[in-house]
């Protein structure tokens, strides 16, 4: 069906109206690390600053500590998804394969359980291990958020796969990991990578687990910024270039990899 | 089932379809067991102590809970967060449909677009409060300058006790109506065209179709969708914490909040621990009612 110019117009301002809101947001978000001071306390407010100001982001990246809690991201996140593949995946295969529906419900129970129910013994007991002051503690508290992302998405990808190439090399005598590793893991690499995607992102959010349990020398990003907001009442510019500089990372991926998390979002939910 | 082994002994068969896969499943297993069942076990034992950090801590059976029924600060923070989620859930479910329709439309650069609009949902909540708090900022803040072209007089936004909880539902609103749209998306490109294609023979205005054919088939997901939403909503804690931490007074403190409060700032393990308890059974009741609701809409054959 071709549309009429008038459709076409009408089309066209409803997109513009259904993508403002996000669009506007970001805009406002770059204009307010970009422009100085002076700008950002004007009234009315100015979008397009009166000069390009990068010192809000030089400022950010060498005064606060920045490299050690951007590192201290890295790891956690690194560690926590490395590890939720690493016995997520096989479980998904295994919960796929054997038809376990009841332990992919507790999967589900523990994606729906409010964080802070696992938070509260969890922080007594790495305090009892003198854990503290490394970053153990978030990374473990991370699992809980990644692991059930690998096995869901990967359940409802394992699932997909048909079962008769994998029974005919049964019956040509490879055993159940030779299976899995060189027939279900090759074909299971898209729904690996949206699982990879979706865990890094969550957990690379994650804030709750980090104001809990991170030290000084501990935190991960989102707690950082946190913590210069409430701390040291620094301005507009380097605050809002923290921001950036946090979630930046993630905003790369939502863009360039749009399709897989379009997919991993709805997995489970639209099958 | 379909494939089965030729010439299998029926052992043989069991055996591939069922056992022999645990192997596979314990490691995540046991993570599961040390990070996600060891902890609400002792969550639950913990809310039979009274427990303060830096004091002795001793059984005093179910009086935290007791006391919770007597903490009118808990059954306002009760109250709260029902209203916020339920806020939350309505909201994009109304937008996030209308979104959805508009992107089932085809349109150039609709791949592209639809990474723009999903953004909100990916960022980092913590980053997104910043902005947004100083977007709600009384003097200096860009929604009250947009507010004064529409003629409208500036607000308090978070940080009056009256519209605390409409701004917060506002940025929520905001981050989860991608995720809203992303499941009507899928169940919109899941409808069979038949109706459609009669229902033009009969001469159906654009506004009749989606009324009678587009909005019935796609009920399924807007249940989904809301399940997702309510199970979110309900234990938001990132943005609210990040923009007023419960403030100001209590006036946008949740059972989450509350419980953080309780168990990191007042030090009361044993308190916070029952507070833990009783919200698992909202979250959990609250899941079950939207999953039996979601067996009456006959989702299960809605998915083909």
């Amino acid at each position: 069906m071709s549309r009429t110019p008038l459709q076409k117009l009408v089309l066209f301002l409803v997109v513009l109206v259904v993508i403002s809101p996000a669009f506007l947001f970001f805009l406002w978000m770059a204009s307010l690390s970009l422009k100085p001071e002076i700008d950002n306390t004007a009234y009315p407010p100015v979008l397009i600053p009166s000069s390009l100001d990068w010192s809000n982001y030089s400022a950010m990246l060498n005064e606060h500590d920045f490299g050690r809690y951007f590192t201290n991201s890295l790891i956690v996140t690194g560690s926590a998804v490395a590890l939720a593949l690493l016995v997520g995946v096989p479980a998904a295969y295994g919960i796929a394969r054997a038809k376990a529906h009841k332990l992919a419900l507790v999967v589900m129970i523990a994606r729906m359980t409010p964080a802070l129910s696992f938070l509260i013994p969890l922080f007594l007991l790495f305090q009892y291990l003198g854990l503290m002051r490394s970053l153990w503690p978030q990374i473990i508290t991370h699992l809980v958020v990644t692991v059930p992302v690998v096995i869901w998405i990967m359940t409802s990808f394992f699932e997909t796969l048909p079962i008769e190439l994998e029974e005919a090399s049964r019956i040509d005598g490879a055993n159940r990991w030779q299976v899995f590793r060189l027939i279900a893991l090759p074909l299971a690499r898209p729904g690996i990578m949206v699982a990879l995607i979706l865990a890094f992102i969550f957990s690379w959010n994650n804030f709750v687990f980090g104001i809990v349990l991170a030290g000084r020398t501990t935190r991960t990003l989102p707690v950082a910024v946190y913590n210069s907001l409430t701390y040291e009442q620094i301005s507009w510019g380097p605050l809002s270039a923290a921001a950036i500089l946090v979630t930046l990372p993630v905003l790369l991926l939502t863009i360039i990899a749009q399709k897989q998390i379009v997919q991993g979002m709805t997995s489970g939910a639209v099958k | 089932m379909v494939g089965r082994p030729a010439g299998g002994s029926r052992r043989r068969r069991l055996n591939w379809h069922s056992g022999g896969y645990m192997p596979f499943i314990w490691p995540a297993l046991l993570i599961t067991l040390a990070v996600i069942v060891f902890p609400w076990v002792f969550t639950g034992w913990m809310s039979l102590q009274n427990w303060q950090v830096g004091a002795e801590r001793s059984f005093i059976g179910l009086a935290n809970y007791a006391r919770l029924f007597s903490d009118e600060r808990f059954f306002e923070a009760t109250g709260r967060t029902l209203l916020y989620t339920f806020l939350s859930v309505l909201l994009p479910l109304i937008f996030g449909t209308i979104a959805a329709l508009v992107f089932h439309e085809e349109f150039p650069l609709r791949g592209f677009l639809r990474g723009i609009v999903v953004m909100p949902m990916m960022a980092t909540p913590v980053a997104i409060a910043l902005v947004w708090t100083m977007m709600f900022h009384p003097q200096l803040g860009i929604l009250n300058y947009l507010l004064s072209l529409l003629g409208i007089p500036p607000q308090l936004w978070v940080f009056d006790p009256g519209t605390v909880i409409p701004s917060l539902v506002l940025v929520e609103t905001w981050q989860w109506t991608p995720l809203v749209m992303l499941v009507v998306l899928g169940g919109l490109a899941s409808l069979p065209s038949e109706p459609y294609e009669s229902a033009l023979i009969d001469g159906a205005t654009w506004f009749q179709r989606l009324r009678f054919i587009t909005l019935p088939m796609i009920v399924p997901f807007l249940v989904v969708a809301a399940f997702l939403r309510g199970v979110d909503a309900l234990k938001s804690f990132d943005i609210i914490f990040a923009i007023t931490q419960g403030g100001p007074g209590t006036a946008s403190e949740t059972i989450n909040i509350y419980l953080y409060l309780q168990a990191f700032s007042f030090n009361d393990m044993g308190y916070g621990s029952a507070i833990a308890v009783i919200f698992m059974v909202l979250v959990v009741a609250l899941t079950l009612i939207l999953l039996w609701l979601r067996g009456c809409t006959g989702w299960r054959e809605a998915q083909g």
